[in-house]
Formats: C-alpha cells, sequence, structure tokens
C-alpha cells in the first residue's frame, strides 16, 4: 500500500513548510510539495498550508495568498470535503479564503511572541484531531505577531454551539484572542485552522519541548488510510 | 539600447555629468573630498593613482571604499596579529578577508558564520537598524555559497531605566524580530547587556551561522572575460546614501538630492526570496562568483569582485534599475538600498540564471561584464565616468599605525581595588538584588519576540548557554551526518575596561567555555570590535591590547579568527563607550542527540563544580550592583585552565556522563545555581567548599562551570578530570522545590523565577 499523500503548500514567504514535510515524512506519510504559482493539487489526499510570511504579509496576512494560482484549486477542492489543515499564516489564509469565518489581527500586546504553549482539544471529530481525547491538554509552540482570533458574536457564539472551537489556549491567552480561541474547524470537519504549531513538536531533539503534535500527523494519516 | 536610453533620446547632453574626459580637462575643479571624509592625502593620493583629478563618481567610489567602514585603515596593522598569531588549524577552509570565514565541520559539510555591527544606525533608526543589521549578515553568509541556518545578536545598551533605553531597545528588538522572524531564521542566543556607557552608543552586533557542502564555497571574484556581472535583489533606490548626497548636490542643483536618508530601510520578504532563490541558483551551478551589496553599495561589489578576479571589469551604470530614477551615478554608486547581490555568470549560464530569478519574482539585470583590461570602466549612457584600477580602491586603500598610549587615569582605575568595598551580610538579599538585576534578570521579554523553532533543527536555544543546531536535516544531502553545531557570543566591557588586553581573552574564554559545556568542541572565531574613536590615543591603546589579548588567547586555545568586524566612533562627544569586544565561538558536536542540556534536568544527580574559585570581584556584577564600583583588576584569564575544562567537558559528553551543565560568568556561583534551577525548575541543595561564603557565591573566576552527573557515573567523570587536571567539587544534590545553600541561604524555586522574570517587563511593559 502507498503512503498517503499529504500536500505541503509554498508561498512566497512560506517559512514552515520544510518542518511540516518534515513531519507528515516522520508520521508514516509521503510529503507533496505544492507550489503556489502551480494550479496542481498533483491528487493529494490532504494538505498542510504552512505558516510563514507568504508575500511578506503585505497588505493582510494571507490577504494575497487567497489569489494564489494554487487557491484557485484548492478553494474548491477543500469546499468538496479535501481535508487541509492551516497553521499560523496557514490559518489566517483560511480564514481570508473564507474557508473558515473570522480573522487573525494584531497581537493585543502588540509583541510577537514565540512560546511554549498550553492548549485545550475541545472537538476530536476533525480529521486532523481524531487522536486526541476531548478535554486533552497538550503544549504546542506559538509563534506570530497577528493571532488574536476575533468575528462577530453571531459567528463566535455559532461557533462555540456547534462545537467548532477545536483548540482554546490554556494556561494564559498569549494574543488576546476571543474566548481563547486557538483553532477553528468548518461546518464538515474537513478544515481546520489554529496558531499553534504542530509541526515543531514532533521530535525529542529538536523544536519545543514536547511532542504533542505528533497527534495532528497520526490522525490524518489514520483517516487517509481507512478511507 | 536599454529603455532608459531610449526614453533619454533626444534629449539635451547631460551637462551635469562629470566624465573622465570633463576631469582632465577641469584639472583644477575644487572636489568635496573633505565632505565626504576624506583627508587631503588621501585625495592626493588618489589623483597620483588616476593622474588626473577623480571624476565625482571615481570620488563617491574611494570616499567609501577608503573609509574605516571598508578599509579598516586604523585597525589593519593591528589585526595582521590574527594572521600571525594564527593557531595550527586543520578546520579552517576560508580565513579572513572573504565575506564570512568558513570552518570543516566534518562529513563534507562547512560552516560559515561571522559577526557584525549596525551601531550607528540603530541609534539613528533603532527599528531599521537593527533589522538591516541582520539582513546585512545574512547576505554575508549567502554569498559564501550557504544556506543561512540561524541568527543571534550580541545587544548593549544604556541603563535599562533610562529614559532613552526605553525607544532603543523596544525598536532594536521589534526591528531583529521583524526582519529574522519574517526571513525564517531562528534565533537561538545573543547576549543583552545595560550599562550607562552605551546610553548615546548602543551596540546591535548581529550574527549569523550557515552550512554549505565543503567543496561548493562560493568567493567573491569575477573571472573569466567575457563572463556577465548580474545585478539582482531589490532595485536601487535613494537609501543610506548619506555623504555621496554631497556630490550629488554638488553636480545637480536640485534640494532633495541634498537630504537623503542615511539609514537603509528592509524588506525581509525580499531577502527571504533571495535566499532561496540564492540556493536554487547554486543548486544549478549557475554562479562563477559572488558578492553581496553592503557597505558601499556598488562601489564595493564591482571594485572587490573586479580586484579579486581577471582584473578588469565594464559595467553601464544607467542599466541598474532603480527604485528613484532620478538617481545620479554617484549616488547609485554609494546607495546601501538592501537586499541586492551581484554575481558573475558565464553567458551559456545566464538564460539559466535568469529563469531562476523570474521563478522567485527576484529582478535581475546584467549591467556589464569582465574584462581583462585591469580598469574597471562604468558609463552613464555612453559615457566614461568611471576608470580606474579596482584593487586601488578595494584593497590599496591608506593604513594608519595611530598613536596609542594607557589612558591617563588607567593605573588609578586599576588601583582602585574592590576589596575596599562593603561585603554584605544577608547572602539570600544579594543573591535575590543580583538575579533581578537588569543585566541578570531573564531576558525572555527580548527573547520571546524571537522565532526560535523555524526550519525545525533547534536543538538548544536561549537562555541555554550556546545554541545547538543539528545539519542532518538543514539541506539535502546531509541525511547522514549526526553531527551538529553550537555557537556563542560574549563579551564584558567592564572586564576590558579595566584590562582591555585580559578583558578580551575573558570574553573568547567565555564564549569557548559556553561552547563547552554544551558538549561541543569549540573550531573557530569570529570577532566584533567595538570601541570608542581611534584618533584618541588611549582609545587605539585600548584597540591594540585587546587586538593582542585575543590573538594571544586564539593561538593558546587553537581557535583561530575566521572574521568578523571593527566598529569605531562608539563615542559621544570626547567619552568613548567601554571597550568591547564581542567574541563568538563556533563548536561542532558529533553526535548532536548527545547535547548537554543547559542547567539541572532531573532530581538526585550530583552536583560538581569544575575550577577553582579565587577572591576576584574586579568588574564584577556584584561590585556594579551593589556599589556602582568599577576598578581594580578583571578575573585572571587562566587559558589552559580553560582550555582543560573544554577538553573534559567535550569528553564527558561525548561519554554520555553529564546530564546538566552551565557556565559560570557574570554573578559567579550563586546566580549559575539559580538559573541552573530555574532552567527546568528543579530545586538543590548544596555545601560550599571554601573558607568565604560571599566569595564562593559570588567570586567571577574564569575557566569553572557546573555539572550534574548520575550517581553512578561519579567516579569515571572524577578520574576524567583528575587525567586533566581540572579541579572538581562535589558541591551537592538536585531536587527539591529550593534552592539550598546549607547554612547560608534557602530560596524557593518559584521566588527565584519571580525575580528573575520581574525585570525587564517592569521596565519596558
Amino acid at each position: 500500500m502507498s503512503a498517503a499523500r499529504v500536500g505541503v503548500v509554498t508561498f512566497p514567504g512560506t517559512l514552515d513548510d520544510q518542518d511540516a514535510a518534515r513531519a507528515v515524512r516522520h508520521a508514516g506519510g509521503e510529503a507533496v510539495p505544492l507550489w503556489h504559482a502551480d494550479p496542481d493539487l498533483k491528487g493529494v489526499d490532504a494538505v498542510f498550508l504552512p505558516g510563514g510570511f507568504s508575500y511578506g504579509d503585505y497588505l493582510r496576512c494571507g490577504a494575497i495568498s487567497r489569489f494564489a494560482p494554487l487557491m484557485e484549486e484548492l478553494i474548491p477542492a477543500a469546499r468538496a470535503g479535501l481535508p487541509v489543515l492551516g497553521t499560523c499564516n496557514g490559518f489566517q489564509i483560511l480564514c481570508e479564503a473564507h474557508l473558515l469565518p473570522g480573522a487573525l489581527m494584531r497581537n493585543a500586546g502588540l509583541h510577537y511572541i514565540c512560546r511554549d504553549q498550553g492548549v485545550r482539544v475541545e472537538n476530536t471529530a476533525t480529521p486532523w484531531t481524531s487522536d486526541f481525547t476531548e478535554g486533552q491538554e497538550i503544549v504546542l509552540p506559538v509563534k506570530h505577531g497577528e493571532g488574536r482570533y476575533v468575528a462577530d458574536e453571531a459567528t463566535l457564539s455559532a461557533l462555540e454551539g456547534n462545537g467548532h472551537v477545536v483548540f482554546r489556549y490554556v494556561g494564559g491567552n498569549p494574543n488576546g484572542s476571543l474566548n481563547d480561541i486557538a483553532g477553528i474547524r468548518n461546518e464538515a470537519g474537513n478544515i481546520v485552522g489554529l496558531m499553534p504549531h504542530p509541526e515543531h513538536a514532533v521530535e525529542d531533539l529538536t523544536g519545543a519541548p514536547s511532542t504533542d503534535g505528533r497527534g495532528f500527523f497520526s490522525s490524518i494519516l489514520k483517516k487517509l488510510v481507512n478511507l | 539600447m536599454s529603455e532608459r536610453a531610449d526614453k533619454r533620446g533626444g534629449q539635451e547632453p547631460d551637462a551635469h555629468l562629470d566624465t573622465v574626459k570633463r576631469a582632465e580637462d577641469t584639472p583644477a575643479e575644487r572636489q568635496p573630498y573633505a565632505e565626504l571624509g576624506m583627508k587631503t592625502d588621501e585625495y592626493d593620493r588618489v589623483r597620483d593613482i588616476l593622474g588626473r583629478r577623480p571624476t565625482s563618481s571615481e570620488l563617491a567610489i574611494y570616499s567609501v571604499m577608503w573609509s574605516e567602514h571598508c578599509s579598516y585603515k586604523s585597525s589593519k596593522v593591528h589585526l595582521r596579529q590574527f594572521g600571525t598569531k594564527a593557531p595550527e588549524s586543520d578546520a579552517l577552509l576560508v580565513g579572513m578577508g572573504e565575506n564570512a570565514g568558513v570552518v570543516d565541520i566534518g562529513d563534507g559539510w562547512a560552516a560559515t558564520f561571522k559577526i557584525e555591527s549596525h551601531n550607528h544606525p540603530s541609534y539613528v533608526e533603532p527599528h531599521q537598524g537593527a533589522a538591516t543589521g541582520v539582513g546585512g549578515i545574512v547576505r554575508d553568509i549567502m554569498s559564501m555559497g550557504a544556506r543561512p541556518i540561524a541568527v543571534m545578536d550580541a545587544l548593549r545598551f544604556g541603563a535599562a531605566d533610562a529614559h532613552d533605553t526605553r525607544r532603543v531597545l523596544p525598536g532594536v528588538v521589534e526591528g531583529i524580530s521583524h526582519y529574522g522572524n519574517c526571513l525564517g531564521l531562528p534565533n537561538v542566543g545573543g547576549e543583552v547587556v545595560f550599562d550607562p556607557c552605551y546610553i548615546g552608543n548602543p551596540l546591535v552586533n548581529a550574527l549569523c551561522v550557515g552550512l554549505l557542502r565543503k567543496d561548493q564555497i562560493k568567493l567573491a571574484t569575477a573571472p573569466g572575460p567575457g563572463n556577465k556581472v548580474v545585478l539582482f535583489g531589490a532595485l536601487t533606490g535613494p537609501d543610506g546614501i548619506g555623504g555621496a548626497s554631497v556630490l550629488a548636490s554638488a553636480t545637480f542643483e536640485d534640494e532633495s538630492h541634498a537630504k537623503r536618508p542615511s539609514v537603509q530601510v528592509g524588506d525581509p520578504f525580499m531577502e527571504k526570496l533571495l535566499i532561496e532563490c540564492c540556493l536554487e541558483l547554486y543548486q544549478a551551478d549557475v554562479v562563477v562568483g559572488i558578492q553581496d551589496l553592503g557597505a558601499a553599495g556598488v562601489s564595493c561589489a564591482t571594485t572587490e569582485l573586479a580586484a579579486k578576479g581577471t582584473g578588469g571589469m565594464d559595467v553601464r551604470l544607467d542599466l541598474v534599475p532603480l527604485r528613484d530614477p532620478s538617481l545620479r551615478p554617484e549616488e547609485i554608486l554609494m546607495s546601501e538600498s538592501q537586499e541586492r547581490m551581484m554575481a558573475v555568470v558565464t553567458p551559456d549560464d545566464i538564460d539559466a540564471f535568469m529563469a531562476i530569478c523570474t521563478k522567485w519574482d527576484i529582478p535581475a539585470t546584467v549591467i556589464g561584464e569582465v574584462t581583462d583590461s585591469g580598469r574597471l570602466v562604468m558609463t552613464w549612457y555612453g559615457e566614461t565616468i568611471v576608470d580606474i584600477p579596482p584593487g586601488t580602491a578595494a584593497d590599496d586603500g591608506p593604513v594608519y599605525e595611530r598613536p596609542f598610549h594607557e589612558p591617563a587615569g588607567q593605573v588609578a582605575l586599576n588601583a582602585d581595588d574592590p576589596a575596599r568595598l562593603a561585603r554584605p551580610d544577608d547572602l539570600r538579599a544579594t543573591l535575590l538584588e543580583l538575579l533581578g538585576s537588569p543585566n541578570l534578570a531573564s531576558k525572555e521579554w527580548v527573547t520571546s519576540q524571537y522565532d526560535r523553532y523555524v526550519r525545525g533543527n533547534t536543538v538548544l536555544a536561549q537562555p541555554a548557554d550556546a545554541g545547538v543546531l543539528r545539519i542532518s536535516e538543514v539541506m539535502p544531502g546531509a541525511e547522514e551526518t549526526t553531527r551538529g553545531i553550537a555557537l556563542s557570543t560574549d563579551g564584558n566591557g567592564r572586564y576590558a575596561r579595566l584590562d582591555p588586553y585580559a578583558g578580551a581573552q575573558l570574553a573568547l574564554a567565555e564564549a569557548y567555555r559556553n561552547v563547552a559545556v554544551t558538549g561541543a568542541k569549540p573550531l573557530a572565531v569570529t570577532d566584533c570590535l567595538n570601541f570608542g574613536s581611534p584618533e584618541d590615543p588611549e582609545v587605539m591603546w585600548q584597540f591594540a591590547e585587546a587586538t593582542r589579548g585575543l590573538a594571544d588567547a586564539c593561538k593558546a586555545l587553537g581557535v583561530p579568527v575566521t572574521g568578523g568586524n571593527v566598529s569605531f566612533y562608539n563615542q559621544t562627544g570626547s567619552t568613548p563607550i567601554h571597550p568591547t569586544p564581542v567574541v563568538g565561538v563556533l563548536g561542532v558536536i558529533d553526535d548532536v542527540a548527545k547535547r548537554v542540556r543547559s542547567g539541572f534536568t532531573g532530581p538526585d544527580e550530583k552536583i560538581i563544580l569544575l575550577g577553582d574559585t579565587e577572591e576576584e570581584f574586579g568588574g564584577s556584577e556584584w561590585a556594579h550592583v551593589a556599589h556602582g564600583h568599577l576598578g581594580g583588576l578583571p578575573p585572571q584569564a587562566d587559558l589552559e585552565a580553560e582550555r582543560a575544562l573544554g577538553l573534559v567537558l567535550t569528553e564527558a559528553a561525548s561519554r554520555g556522563l553529564l546530564t546538566g551543565s552551565h557556565d559560570l560568568s557574570d554573578g559567579g556561583l550563586a546566580i549559575a545555581l539559580a538559573e541552573a534551577c530555574l532552567a527546568q525548575g528543579v530545586g538543590c541543595t548544596v555545601s560550599l567548599t571554601g573558607e568565604d561564603a560571599f566569595v564562593d557565591l559570588f567570586s567571577e573566576s574564569s575557566a569553572r562551570a557546573l555539572v550534574t552527573v548520575a550517581p553512578e557515573s561519579f567516579e569515571a567523570f572524577a578520574e576524567l578530570c583528575a587525567a586533566h587536571e581540572v579541579p572538581c567539587y562535589g558541591l551537592g544534590t538536585t531536587g527539591g522545590t529550593s534552592l539550598t545553600v546549607e547554612g547560608v541561604l534557602d530560596v524557593p524555586v518559584t521566588e527565584l523565577r519571580e525575580t528573575h522574570t520581574a525585570t525587564l517587563p517592569g521596565i519596558f511593559g
């Protein structure tokens, strides 16, 4: 049986693509590089939108990336059920592309912040979180200047009411996100976005002092193998 | 013919253009060389070299290339010692004089690293000054053919609570944070030090390290007549022109040219694209020679490339793509616009080169060609404006033997021994006072603004003693190596003020020790020498002593200087900063999985102090914090002891004997114990071995480190210490929730943490 193929997207200014690809490989999957200018998903089974400063974050984080040629393919595929995970800048792009509701604003403290952050898994009914248990507290690094999740009241109450908040910060909110929201999903659950970085928490030797990020990759690979 | 040349078609000839012909015809024309910082005899030398007066473009080139910054004219005679006294080293692949030194780290791989100052711009405009400091050093590393893999910064500011520090520090940190984070380079270490002497002259020293295959080193050279000269990266704008505007306004009656900004503005997004573009160009093997554009921009790149190559180059300056079309040739030559590189490419490879640039959206323009004429010739819309032997600008700048003598107050300063200072009764209070003082307090307020994880190769980062990176996943092809590299920068201006010879040695010793405590073997050195004005004989004495001390210490420790930077004129009025040699040491660890983590990593381990403690308080953190005192002599730099300590640490790590380690430096044993407890929140109980608890806890004797070993490893470790004659004292055991020094003090780790972390947020918000 061939390995599940997870696309890892590189925009100009993407930074965590190498980490994301490594995390996919460590979990036993095949990481397939996807190039922003090439409108071809190469038949991948899932897509990882990594962090960084795509297009320099000029104008607004993720605002230019959503118009990349690749996104013309990715947006309809995601709407049709392709599993997509966006972390950090990837989450911002998903919001800008209206695949997820709300927006990410400048951190409340006005500084970029890099720290190992407590996160509670609130929803395991997604292909990216099924290997966690509901209420499980994990540690993942956050590293961003614009990670304060905001949405209007109706959107917020819908997210909360439907159980679409997937991750919440615990032990201190690093950026002033409403309701301590660290990550959310869409209605169908195939699209998940979060500010923390699971791809930096998969190895003992390097990265954050935790390997809790492995759960994301084991979840998606199990899901893809069992399809 | 270029598009712009077309546009100019039909216009009147450029009446203001100072061509070579015009220079020949108007030998008596007065030129603003003094305004450009040139001395009369330097200007006369240019006239001798050319056999006529220089054109204004040539004057631009010589004035920047012969500036202190580019020519090292005051420091050269002293820096030569780094070559003449260099220790034998198998590791050195490229030494001083290139963009950065290159060191063999084994298994076919090499590391290139360098530290460079961006002090003055960071005072004028902290954010952009610091940001472009990072950008500049990263391009130096790229131009060696390497992938940049990490950065670190050595920073000095005025007193932490001084009004202007609250302007400068947040801006500098934000500039480094923004630029480095956007580039995707982990920031793995560095220093933040406060002292009133830096209030008008903050120091921003940025270090970058890169990785490359040993056989794929690129050099700044332009060989092969007929090869193309390509300028690529950002467009050239009117930034960082500074003095050149004098030239432009002298020949061009336009007010706007008289007020050019002197600080450059960075675009990290362009630099990130430039990194990936360059790596793809190297991969495709389409680069013959390459040089980044830093200080002195096009002037520096063209003269240096030509001088090191076949010797000649023809450049059409009007082809340089501009952000501001009104730029004059003199301004183009001096512009320090960021994110630009210059490559030499064979005609056969030029299409492939351009295609890769297009893929990464990098503007690239062929602006010239290598020749064997021995002349650097530049034209502007067909008229010759520069015709010089490039080596005369790049290599044959003036060299000064500046006079120097010991400062008038030096003897009195050294005689003012800290032995006269009142000693504290309450050592617990002293520990907390020091731990919460700005220099020893947690730097998390600063370092949490830096991405330390990106690219996934960070094994250790601040507050660990040294940054450690694994190699195997940096680039394709490296998978098989188990090696890692370790890096630390250190420097103590107070020690150097008391004795610049010893101060420079102590800076090296500390960086060497910080690399060794991680288990790595120190290999090579880069240095950033920050001093006042070289025209002040007392400052020049400090410089001469510091370089002599550093060169001697490098020889003693067997680590060659591979490159670095001198920053003079760090003074306000006639008051210079403390002489501040900042030394970076790079080490290699054969198996990066065997790296030793910082501090206490678990309970029930034996705590061992390595090295002897003498009563040494000159320049100490205690004298500074408790008494505001600076006098006496700094700790003795015992390089033999340092080397032996390094051997023990490296060997013990490779044998897996150590469970944790930490070097002793500012604040002595007390601070080292506190930091070791704070690393993982593990307490300890120790007993002191000396007669005077105060000396044991706060003296700053060098060549000391703290390690922990599992009880069953103690004997083997003690034997290893004995074999290398390294003094080894069992102090106690890790565990519990307090730092307990029996019979002396007891502080809960939570209280240590509160004290340690409250200070900088309390000042900077």
